[in-house]
This record gives C-alpha cells, structure tokens and sequence, in this order.
C-alpha cells in the first residue's frame, strides 16, 4: 500500500507541475497589460513602467513563473495588482464560504444518492424502482441555479424559512450553516441524481454475483445481502463518482455563489477577471484544479483501500 | 424496441424544430423593446408571457433555443474530432509513450472543469459564444479519447483485427476501417450525452456572463435576467428553466433509447 502511495504521489505532483505551468502559460498569453488596464488609457508610458516594475511585470516568463508556482509552494500566492494586499489571504478568505459549500453539498449528494441508489436496486423493476429512476432522469436534467432560484422562491421568498443570499460569516456558526443550506441543497441535487443511478446499476451488477447467492442461501433477504455483502463490492464505481463529483461541485459553487450572493472564490474569480487582476485568476483556478487533483489523488487511495487486487494492478 | 426511442426523440426534435422555425417565424420580435407589455403573465396574445422588456418568452426560447442548440452541438464536434483519432490513436499504440502521453494530457484536461476552462479563456479572450463552444468543446476531448480508447482496447485484441493484421494493413488503417465503425454505436451514444451536458454548461456559462452576449438571446441569460423578477414574475424565470429540463431530459432519454437501439447488450447496464 505504502510504495502504491508513494507511485501515486509522484503521479500527483507531476500533474501539479504540468497543471501549473499550463494556467501560467494560458494566462500570460492574454491580451492587454495589467498595468496599463489599472492606469487607464491616459497614463504615462514612464508611470505604466514604474508600476509594471513594481508588480514584478517586467520580469522575465520563466523567472515569473518560478517565483509564482515556488511562493504558491509556501503559501506565497504573491499579492493583488488591484488590491495590493496578499492573495494568499483573500482566496483564504473566500475559501472559507466554498469550500464548506464543496463539502456540505457532497455530504448532502451522498445522504440522498444511497437510499436512493439502494432502494432502487433492491426494488429493481418494481413501481418503486421506476419512480426513484423516472426522479433521478429529471435530476439530471435540473440545471442547478434554476433549482436555486425555485428554492429561493419557495423557502425564502413565499415561507420565509430561510434568507434569499448571503452569508453572515462563521462567528455564528449554525446561522452560516443555514445560510449554506439553500446553495448546498441546489448544488446537491444533480450530484445525487446521477450518484443514486450509478449506485443503482453498481448494485445491480454485484447481486448478480455467487457470493450474494450463497448470502441468500444461507437465509439472508435481499435487503440484507445487498447490506452486508453487496455495498462494499459496488462501492468502487461510486467512488469514482465521488471523486468526480467534487470537482464538479466546486466549479458549481462558482455558479451557485452568483445566485446567492456568497462572497466566495466565484465571486472573487469574477471580480478578478473585470479588473485584469490576473495573479489572482491564475492563483485561484490553480488552487481549483489542485483541489480537483488531489481529490483524485484521495479517491485513488480510497480505491486501493476497498478493493487491496488494485494495487498490485496499477 | 424503436419505442424506446419516440419520447426522447420527440422532446429533442420538438426544440430542434421550435429553433429552426424561427429563422423564418417568431411569436414576438426578441430584440424590441416593449415596455407597455412587460412582465405580462401567459395570455392568448402571448402563450408564455413577456420578460421585463416586453418580449415575447416564447419567441426568446425559440431564438434562444438556436444558440445553446449550436453552442452544444459544435462543442460535440471539437470533442469528437480531437478525442476520437488521440484515443484511436492510444488504443493502437498501447503500452507505449504516445499511449502514456494521450492518457496523461486527458487525466490533466479532466483537472481543469469546464467552466474554470472557460474562465480562463473568458481571461484572455473575453466572454462570447464561441469562447463558449471552445471551453465545453475543450473539457469533451478526454471524454471521447477515454471512451475511444477503452472500446478500442478490446476491439484490437479480437480474431478479424488480428485478421486484418496478417492481410498487412497498418495501424493507422486498421483503425480507420475496422475499429473506428466498431465503436461508432458508442460514440453516438456518449455524444447525445455530451450534448445534452453542453446544454447545461452553455446556459450556465450565459448564467454568469461567459457565454452569448446580448442581444443574442440565450436560455442562461434569460435565467439571470429573471432572477430579480422571481417573486413578482416566476413565470419569467420558470419558462426557460423548464424549457433547459425538457430540452436536457429529451436529450438523456434520446441517448438511453438509442443506447438500447444500437447495443441491445448494454441495456441492462444502464445507469
């Protein structure tokens, strides 16, 4: 297990370093000059320079490069062109609101996918299968910020239960965890639709199997076969879906925040964009795809601990 | 078994249609500014009702039908033309370099979700439809690549590859004569899912600014538009939000049927 890990770490870092290298490329190729955007069309050329010096602009690609991904390794995300305060601390700031949003919005996905997913399995064919698979086609199709604002309309607006958006911070913790619920809600609902459908079929494939026969022959009912011995076996498959689903949750949150108005690295992106702040456009999608990285990393590692054949596979 | 099709085929052509038809004919002009009708509820004069500017709804779903229909579509496209021939291309290659380097690049793309991808573009190129299609057509290339190779796999180790093998063709041959209409069932099935996710992607992209710029009109900006108009209109932002669910559901059960249709084995393996 440990030299899997270790393959895997490796594999993780070199993804980290071409992903890296990728973004800075990407957004050194963008047109207008940073400097001059903050300056206004009216600047000085010898004003544009001093502040292109000052916010390292006129620094060799490479020699910028290694200073950002080497400072992104020590926390060091350089510092705001239009804010000239650290970067580090405002995404920190706003990770506060997505990232808790990421993980109460996955936790609320896997709570409604796994009834769901084993209900259906168990019931396969029956009314009750087809219901739970007829709600999870429409799950699917559910842009997530149209479900936001139906929720907005119903909960906040027509009974009052929770705000329309917002966020009051964590000094009151179970205020802020209201203020999440809509967003994670909204965001969970496709994520659990598609999880319950892949658990569903996953499953469906390990009933099938002799151990679950034996189960069964030994007395077990079907509900407590696929308990005992079928979750465990189907679970690789939704794992993967996990894994995935984070990364698509996070990016969601980018969406969801507009709906809500949370001020949290979408909004902060958004912001970034309009005022050309590039350092911290490239700072934040990196720190999106490392997290998406890293979650495959975990999910991978997750794989080898369900199922030990895979890691003298990889 | 053609029944499987019908409900998702008729849902998908219905939009289709609706976005054809209004090159030639729409309820309402979608980009006048009537400020006498806003905000009106659905009437005979006008089936879906009218936004804040006095527009037709339905007339703006039509048009706007066009461009998440184009967006998706194209996006497909750039998807299966780079995707296709880099996993035909791994999957003939197995085991080596190029094989370990298709894989890789996809594993680093999927790192990069659609829409951070089009973030980054909308950094550097600002946002439109095209930056659009370039960013959801971008994050579509690993999934045909995957899905290709995967198929491919298992195609080059049966008799009347190795068959072909012996005759003398090549790699590049093989692939193109014998593996590529082999995998094209699956290919058409990932790609009605793929469009119908380029659906939702596009909207979303025009929900936050990145996607059709005005007066272009675009399901997702209707959406943002009508967001402040919930608790006084919701009809203004229920008619494209249905209109997204249908189009999408239409598109999914298109895929399952022909799923069913082109691979009658895969059937029971529906999720």
């Amino acid at each position: 297990m440990l030299s899997y890990a270790l393959r895997r770490l490796i594999s993780l870092a070199l993804s980290l370093a071409v992903a890296s290298l990728a973004i800075f490329l990407v957004v050194e190729v963008a047109p207008g000059d940073p400097a001059g955007f903050m300056l206004g069309t009216g600047a000085q050329p010898d004003t544009v320079a001093a502040l292109r010096a000052e916010l390292g602009l006129d620094q060799p690609k490479l020699e910028r490069y290694l200073s950002w991904a080497g400072g992104m390794l020590s926390g060091d995300f350089g510092t705001s062109y239009t804010y000239r305060t650290p970067v580090a601390g405002m995404v920190a700031d706003r990770l506060w609101v997505s990232l808790p949003l990421a993980l109460y919005a996955l936790a609320l996905s896997t709570l409604l996918a796994f009834p769901a997913g084993l209900y259906a399995a168990a019931r396969r064919g029956r009314a009750g299968d087809v219901a739970v698979m007829g709600a999870t086609q429409l799950g699917i199709a559910v842009p997530n910020f149209w479900f936001a604002m139906l929720l907005v309309l119903l909960f906040s607006i027509n009974l009052g239960w929770f705000s329309a958006g917002g966020f009051p911070g964590w000094s009151d913790p179970l205020a802020a965890i209201k203020a999440l619920t809509l967003p994670a809600f909204a965001l969970a609902l496709p994520q659990a639709a598609i999880l319950a459908r892949v658990l569903r079929s996953s499953l469906i494939d390990v009933l099938g199997e002799d151990f679950i026969r034996t189960a069964r022959a030994k007395g077990l009912t079907r509900f407590q076969a696929l308990w005992r011995h079928g979750v465990r076996n189907a679970l690789i498959p939704v794992l993967t879906i996990v894994g995935l689903q984070f990364s698509f949750l996070l990016a969601g949150a980018i969406i969801i925040e507009q709906v809500f108005f949370l001020p949290g690295l979408g909004r902060l992106i958004f912001q970034a964009i309009s005022q050309r702040d590039l350092i911290v456009v490239e700072s934040v999608v990196m720190l999106l795809v490392f997290a998406v990285i890293l979650v495959t990393f975990l999910t991978d590692l997750a794989y080898a601990w369900v199922d030990p054949r895979l890691r003298r596979r990889r | 078994m053609i029944r499987r099709l019908v409900p998702g085929a008729v849902l998908s052509a219905l939009f289709v249609l609706a976005a054809l038809v209004s090159y030639v004919w729409t309820p309402g002009d979608v980009t006048g500014v009537d400020i006498a009708s806003k905000l009106q509820p659905p009437s005979p004069e006008h089936w879906l009702g009218t936004d804040h500017l006095g527009r037709d709804l339905l007339a703006m779903l039509m048009v706007g039908a066009r461009t998440s229909i184009a967006v998706a579509l194209v996006a497909v496209g750039i998807g299966m033309a780079a995707g296709v021939p880099l996993g035909l291309a791994a999957a003939a290659m197995r085991g080596t370099l190029l094989d370990e380097v298709i894989m890789r690049g996809n594993d680093l793309v999927f790192a990069f979700p659609s829409l951070v991808i089009a973030i980054l573009i909308t950094a550097i190129a600002g946002p439109g439809a095209v930056n659009a299609i370039v960013a959801i057509g971008i994050f579509n290339i690993p999934v045909f690549a995957r899905l290709t190779r995967g198929a491919a796999l298992a195609l080059w180790e049966r008799d009347f590859i190795m068959a072909a093998r012996v005759a003398g063709k090549g790699a590049p041959r093989i692939s193109a004569e014998h593996i590529l209409p082999n995998v094209t069932n699956l290919l058409i099935v990932q790609g009605t899912i793929q469009f119908s996710l380029g659906i939702l992607a596009e909207a979303a992209l025009s929900y936050v600014g990145l996607g059709a710029q005005p007066p272009v009109p675009s399901w997702g900006r209707m959406l943002a538009e009508a967001q402040t108009l919930t608790a006084i209109a919701p009809h203004v932002a229920l008619m494209p939000g249905l209109a997204i669910v249908l189009m999408v559901l239409g598109l999914n059960l298109l895929g399952d049927g022909l799923r069913d249709v082109l691979d009658p084995r895969l059937r029971d393996l529906r999720t």
